[in-house]
């Protein structure tokens, strides 16, 4: 088996006293789909700030590519191949649709304050390069008419869609959706699991979600891993993750094996 | 299409720049035949808004709140003034304007240096708390050259060369106009912007707040030390006190009255704020108190800043 992506080896982080994620380990491999779900404040967003740079772990250790991240800052993570979204959308709000794509293709850009300074015939035509590449992102999850709005004027579903676009924008190995589908409703929550397997089989990228519902989560996802007070309790196809005594026993302290009526 | 990445429009923005400093260079050769009142006026006009512009990048696109630019004015200011005192009795009056030209860089220089050292270890700071460093800064400037005998002290430094003409200050205006503009009407310069909208979205999308928010302070200083140099040379004249904390607000208040980030505006709001007190001369003592009242009145009617159009398609014209 090659490599993983990205290999979580037993991460754990405190704040004061209190242990959010406490020896976490997991391996994600290239191109795949993988779902990490559990409770309310299981350490799901945290194991995705470690992940993406924002919080360092107190102990253990987390590679991307082979690599070590400790101590690599957020925006040189991305360098190297990990985008995000957000639980709470945070775009930027006074920037155009297409403003935020190209923001984002910024750190692959070879024109910097220079070129921007001097406005040759190669800022323009890397600029014309830039404004296409991110059309054509913009039109693949048809957001291309919407280009010259502001960000925050968008409804929802589209702001939730063009923060994946922007997140895509910086050309990922790995994506972190954290709770795509949070607030929407059921025809949207399919529409999005086509969009979340589009985008992994169109980009060849791996995909890691955060997720509270199971429709979504079961659906889609290769592989599952579940967190209950920090602590990874299971991991497993969806079957198994769905059959497993601890998980039920977390979710819902019953024998229940359906796993319909949940939702964030 | 007025997009910012429509390439008829950055060839457009070139050609201001060389349209706008000739006009200004041209217009100066007939400075002489103006009232020295409305020409004076008409200096504090373009040093305000070289101010502003030069403010709007940190505080305005970039997000920051810095309440120090009045003590990079100074650091620009008592060098480039400093440097032509010294230099100009030993060379002759034709390399008049290469002696300012460089008085001016050296005090841009500076000023940008300053900026460098209050930015890289005040970045870590958000908002009001940045504020307070800044203002601090400011602070601590003014009384440093208060206590400094070889710029005059506390009775000020007299005696300084009158360089500065309509020319000067209308050709560097421009000039930072197009260097603001040009720096954020781009790929790169999204990330002004994007650092000001949320700088943690903006940091997972490889963007590296810290190395915006330097570029962004350094460059702002370097401009107002640059407007700094233009009111030493103005003035003929420079005191501590007209460097203190009110300064750095009135150029505040320009950059909020004229629409964080809105270049056009910021111009707009620079020449109404610096006209508005003379013309309310005629009332004297309630001069001020007008003054603040209109300011009052303005912020109450356009919160969002007097000029807010085109910042949708990529900025304001540059």
């Amino acid at each position: 088996m090659s490599q993983p992506l990205l290999k979580l080896d037993s991460a754990t982080i405190r704040f004061g006293g209190l242990t959010a994620v406490s020896n976490f380990s997991l391996e994600v491999n290239p191109c795949e789909l993988i779902g990490l779900i559990g409770p309310n404040g299981a350490g799901k967003t945290t194991a995705f700030n470690m992940i993406t740079g924002v919080y360092q772990p107190t102990d253990g250790h987390i590679h991307l590519n082979g690599r070590s991240i400790a101590g690599v800052k957020p925006h040189d993570l991305t360098r190297q191949g990990i985008a995000r979204t957000f639980q709470n959308i945070r775009l930027f709000g006074s920037l155009s649709v297409i403003d935020n794509v190209r923001a984002a293709m910024q750190l692959h850009c070879k024109h910097g304050v220079r070129a921007s300074l001097w406005r040759g015939s190669r800022f323009k035509s890397l600029e014309n390069e830039v404004e296409t590449c991110a059309l054509e992102l913009l039109d693949i999850f048809k957001l291309g008419s919407l280009r010259d709005e502001e960000a925050k004027s968008l409804p929802y579903g589209d702001q939730r869609r063009l923060e994946i676009v922007r997140a895509l924008a910086t050309r990922p190995k790995l994506l972190l959706l954290d709770e795509p589908a949070a607030g929407m409703n059921p025809t949207e929550k399919e529409e999005l699991m086509h969009l979340i397997r589009f985008i992994k089989d169109k980009f060849q990228i791996a995909v890691m979600l955060v997720e509270h519902d199971m429709t979504v989560v079961m659906g889609i996802c290769e592989r599952i891993a579940v967190l209950e007070y920090g602590i990874k309790i299971a991991e497993g196809t969806p079957q198994q993750i769905q059959r497993d005594p601890k998980v039920i026993a977390a979710y819902l302290g019953t024998e229940t094996d359906k796993e319909e009526p949940f939702d964030a | 299409m007025s997009s910012s990445l429509n390439p008829s429009s950055i060839t457009g923005a070139k050609r201001w720049l060389i349209a706008g400093v000739l006009l200004a260079v041209v217009v100066s050769m007939f400075s002489a035949q103006f009232n020295r009142y409305y020409l004076g006026i008409l200096v504090d006009i373009g040093i305000n808004i070289i101010l502003a512009v030069s403010l709007n990048l940190i505080n305005g696109h970039t997000g920051q709140f810095s309440l120090g630019h009045a003590g990079f004015m100074a650091v620009g200011g008592y060098t480039a003034a400093k440097i032509s005192l010294v230099i100009s009795p030993m060379l002759p009056p034709a390399l008049q304007p290469l002696i300012f030209l460089f008085a001016l860089l050296a005090g841009g220089g500076l000023a940008a240096l300053a900026g460098f050292g209050v930015g890289v270890p005040s970045l870590r700071l958000r908002g009001d708390y940045l504020a307070i460093v800044t203002l601090g800064f400011g602070e601590i400037i003014r009384v440093v050259v208060q206590n400094m005998e070889s710029v005059g002290a506390a009775s000020g430094l007299k005696g300084i060369p009158k360089y500065t003409t309509l020319g000067w200050t209308f050709g560097l205006a421009a000039v930072t106009i197009y260097f603001v503009s040009a720096l954020v009407n781009s790929t790169y310069g999204r990330g002004f912007i994007a650092v000001s909208d949320d700088e943690v979205a903006a940091s997972s999308m490889g963007i590296n707040p810290v190395r915006y928010k330097v570029t962004a302070f350094v460059t702002g200083a370097f401009f107002a030390g640059i407007a700094g140099g233009l009111y030493a040379h103005h003035k003929q004249f420079l005191s501590p006190t007209g460097f203190d904390f009110l300064k750095s607000i009135d150029i505040v208040v320009m950059v909020i009255l004229g629409g964080m980030g809105r270049t056009a505006g910021v111009v707009v709001a620079a020449i109404i704020l610096t006209l508005l007190p003379e013309v309310l001369r005629q009332f004297s003592e309630y001069r001020m108190i007008i003054y603040s009242l209109l300011i009052i009145v303005l912020m109450m009617a356009r919160p969002q800043g007097l000029f807010t159009w085109n910042r949708k398609k990529g900025g304001a014209p540059a």
